[in-house]
């Protein structure tokens, strides 16, 4: 009997008292209250990303399964590891540049006194707040083949012209640039909200012990940035390898298809070349490689905060 | 008495009942939308007032029709009408008709319905489609699209009397009269991509260059397309095969690079928009392209306006190449009112539709039928008068389109990658040998052969 009553599994009284236990668990509610958005995303992210994937295994006519033979085919081709060397040159060199220029503006920023830093921190966010595609617009008349506004100075003062969207070295030079512009803003917010959350007697420590400005930077600012600069170097560099706008509205990818990023490249290939699996499998060529780096970086994070 | 005028409820269940029977019994009460609904995506166009013309004709025709029609004007800034097509042939729903430019219509051919009744009425009354127009439009025999009238244009030359006349000595006008003049035929035949280079370095050396763009985009990609067809030089030829590795298109790109020295330097990153620019600023004496450049600057420019003649492309070896860039209108298989959808495309290919389209944009679209080269507008638009007289392609000229007369599936990728000019670029700009921009562009066709 006892036996049998074991078997029947736990009192229904207690089965609800279970239940409401996990119904009034923190995670539960947190869960539920996130749902709406993990829905979202799921519909908004996770869906195109798996059809992206299923659409990287078609035929350029979209009949017939071709497994990896879309990036076999790539593989082949120098157009698709000259586009992954400009790629890597474009996002490396500019996330380098917006994480340098981000942390020097976030110091000069952090040091001007609390009256008048408001001003400073809005207009240097300016052009992060400004749509990518307007803002390249207006770069793109500053570059202007034929009536750029920088070459008009420039012969003013007696400097050569430069043609900066129609020779390969300064077109590069010119997306990377105007990307720099664009991103150096978040890393300028971000590592500000940093800066703002390292105690002050720290410094203030260190000052009696005589350090130096480098030795405070290098003792006490990086250490406690760490995790931020991870994070951020990381979403930056994610972001910066999809970039689209830029390039499309400056050069697209000329010339000679020596601007083109993955993005640009693959709305050629796919949108108006209509070969959509070919264009979802260049999209998609960074998906692994850039999964693997979060992994380390985002790995590093949470074994510095369990430290902490 | 008043027993009779109360409304009882047994009264009110008949007088609901008979209502209903008026009602609901057939035949129905012929309604103002009678023929139901039609959803019509058309490319929005450059030319202003051109967009409210052929929405009064599709309005026309739906008043007599019953048809409840809605109108989109799709801009292709930003590819935005590529992209709209490409998302409704994934989404297998959306617009009833859709505007297609160039490539798009063969590449979304299986989507389409045939219009094979409605092209052999029109070619019956307008003449027969070009051949570049058949080229794109018509798949493994079926016309998967009618050609439209709106977006369709030629992209010959468009000079500067003054500064032709000047530098190079060339009398554009003599050469190619407005209506009812003389053409002076001995000019004609030596009208030449020889004399075409020649003129450009005069013209370089009196300090108005050609404004030629050799970048990625359609306007650069369509007159070196023509240049390559002047040649006879063929990257794939009719059956698939690479042929690029030819005399002819060595011949043509030792012919780009005398040429590329007298351009201004920056070509090579021009975009559609670059070659208009540099006409109406008064830099350039001639460029290559529809007379919207002409338009703008009759708006913006009007004593650079006065000088501009458009007149047809230089001839080659293999003859006189107009390049074209014929816009298509397509009905998609998932259309609910297929009938009603063909009725329109119908009505846009009559003669009367079709001049009142033309006229609407001051004679930039190119009615896609080769018996409409008459119409007034034409011979009047100015100034100078018959400024565009010469924009039709009459006489000795074939309209082609780069990458053909390759498969379409493989001319769309040497169009759209922009192979030509980047030929060009790699042996003039890159400093390339000829020879390895040709191994390049062999090396990429191979992998345009993909299916």
């Amino acid at each position: 009997m006892a036996e049998a009553v074991g078997r029947a599994g736990p009192h229904p009284a207690r089965r609800r008292m279970t239940m409401k236990k996990f119904v009034r668990r923190r995670s539960t509610i947190a869960f539920v209250m996130a749902l709406p958005l993990i829905m979202l995303i799921g519909l908004l992210v996770v869906y195109p990303a798996l059809f992206s994937m299923y659409l990287a295994t078609l035929n350029k006519s979209m009949e017939h399964f071709v497994g990896l033979g879309n990036f076999e085919f790539l593989f082949k081709r120098d157009t698709f590891w000259m586009v992954v060397k400009q790629s890597c040159i474009f996002a490396i060199s500019a996330v380098l540049f917006k994480a340098l220029i981000g942390f020097f503006l976030a110091h000069f920023v952090h040091a001007i006194p609390a009256k008048g830093q408001r001003k400073w921190r809005g207009m240097l966010l300016v052009p992060w707040v400004i749509p990518p595609a307007m803002s390249t617009l207006g770069w793109f008349w500053l570059f202007d083949p034929s009536y750029s506004a920088f070459n008009w100075i420039f012969v003013r003062i007696g400097i050569d012209p430069v043609n900066w969207l129609g020779d390969p070295m300064w077109a590069r030079f010119s997306v990377i640039l105007v990307n720099i512009w664009y991103g150096a803003p978040f890393f300028l917010i971000m590592y500000l909200a940093a800066l703002k959350s390292v105690p002050e007697q720290l410094f203030e420590a260190a000052s009696i012990d005589g350090a130096n400005w480098w030795q405070k930077i290098w003792y006490i600012t990086l250490p406690m940035m760490r995790n931020i600069i991870s994070i951020t170097v990381l979403f930056s560099l994610i972001v910066t390898f999809a970039n689209f706008d830029i390039v499309r509205v400056l050069t697209s990818g000329g010339p000679v298809d020596q601007t083109h990023v993955f993005a640009t490249w693959a709305f050629n290939l796919g949108i108006q070349g209509n070969d959509i699996p070919l264009g979802a499998s260049v999209s998609l060529f960074m998906f692994p490689i850039l999964g693997i780096a979060a992994i380390f970086i985002l790995r590093g994070v949470n074994q510095r905060g369990n430290e902490a | 008495m008043t027993s009779s005028n109360r409304f009882t409820r047994r009264r009110f269940l008949a007088t609901t009942a008979a209502a209903s029977a008026v009602t609901l019994t057939p035949p129905f009460i012929r309604s103002a939308r009678a023929a139901g609904k039609l959803s019509v995506g058309f490319w929005d166009h450059w030319v202003p007032g051109a967009n409210d013309t052929l929405t009064k004709i599709c309005n026309e025709w739906a008043a007599k029709e019953k048809v409840d029609i809605k109108i989109d004007y799709i801009t292709s800034q930003g590819n935005k009408n590529v992209l709209t097509i490409v998302s409704e042939a994934q989404a297998k729903s959306g617009h009833d008709i859709l505007q297609f430019p160039a490539w798009q219509t063969a590449d979304h051919a299986k989507d389409l319905v045939p219009v094979d009744d409605i092209m052999a009425a029109a070619m019956k009354k307008n003449g027969n489609a070009p051949e570049v127009v058949e080229y794109l439009g018509k798949v493994d025999g079926h016309w998967a699209a009618i050609p439209a009238t709106t977006g369709s244009q030629l992209k010959g030359p468009c000079g500067r009397i003054d500064l032709l006349q000047k530098y190079a000595g060339l009398d554009v006008v003599k050469m190619y009269p407005g209506a009812g003049g003389k053409p002076d035929k001995a000019l004609q035949d030596q009208w030449t991509w020889d004399t075409f280079l020649s003129a450009a370095e005069k013209c370089h050396k009196g300090g108005n260059p050609f404004g030629l763009g050799f970048g990625q985009t359609s306007d650069a990609v369509d007159w070196v397309g023509a240049l390559f067809h002047a040649y006879g030089a063929q990257l794939v030829d009719a059956k698939g095969n690479i042929t690029v590795k030819s005399d002819a298109v060595k011949q043509v790109l030792e012919y780009t690079q005398r040429l590329v020295k007298v351009l201004p330097p920056d070509v090579f990153a021009w975009d559609d928009a670059s070659n208009n620019k540099y006409l109406i600023s008064g830099q350039g004496s001639l460029i290559m392209n529809p007379p919207s450049a002409w338009l703008v600057a009759r708006r913006d420019n009007m004593k650079i306006a006065e000088q501009c003649w458009t007149f047809p492309s230089p001839k080659g070896a293999k003859g006189r190449f107009a390049p074209g860039l014929p816009f298509f209108w397509g009905i998609w298989k998932w259309s609910k009112n297929v009938p009603a959808a063909k009725s329109l495309l119908a009505h846009l290919s009559e003669r009367s539709s079709i001049e009142r389209l033309v006229t609407a944009s001051s004679g930039y679209d190119m009615p896609g039928f080769s018996g409409l080269r008459d119409f007034k507008v034409w011979a009047e638009e100015g100034p100078p008068k018959g400024s565009v007289y010469n924009y039709p392609p009459r006489a000795d000229q074939t309209v082609s389109i780069a990458g053909s007369p390759a498969p379409v599936r493989i001319s769309n990728q040497i169009y759209n990658q922009a192979t030509m000019t980047k030929m060009v670029a790699k042996c003039t700009q890159g400093g390339e040998s000829i020879d390895k921009a040709i191994g390049w562009a062999a090396s990429e066709l191979e992998g345009f052969m993909r299916v």
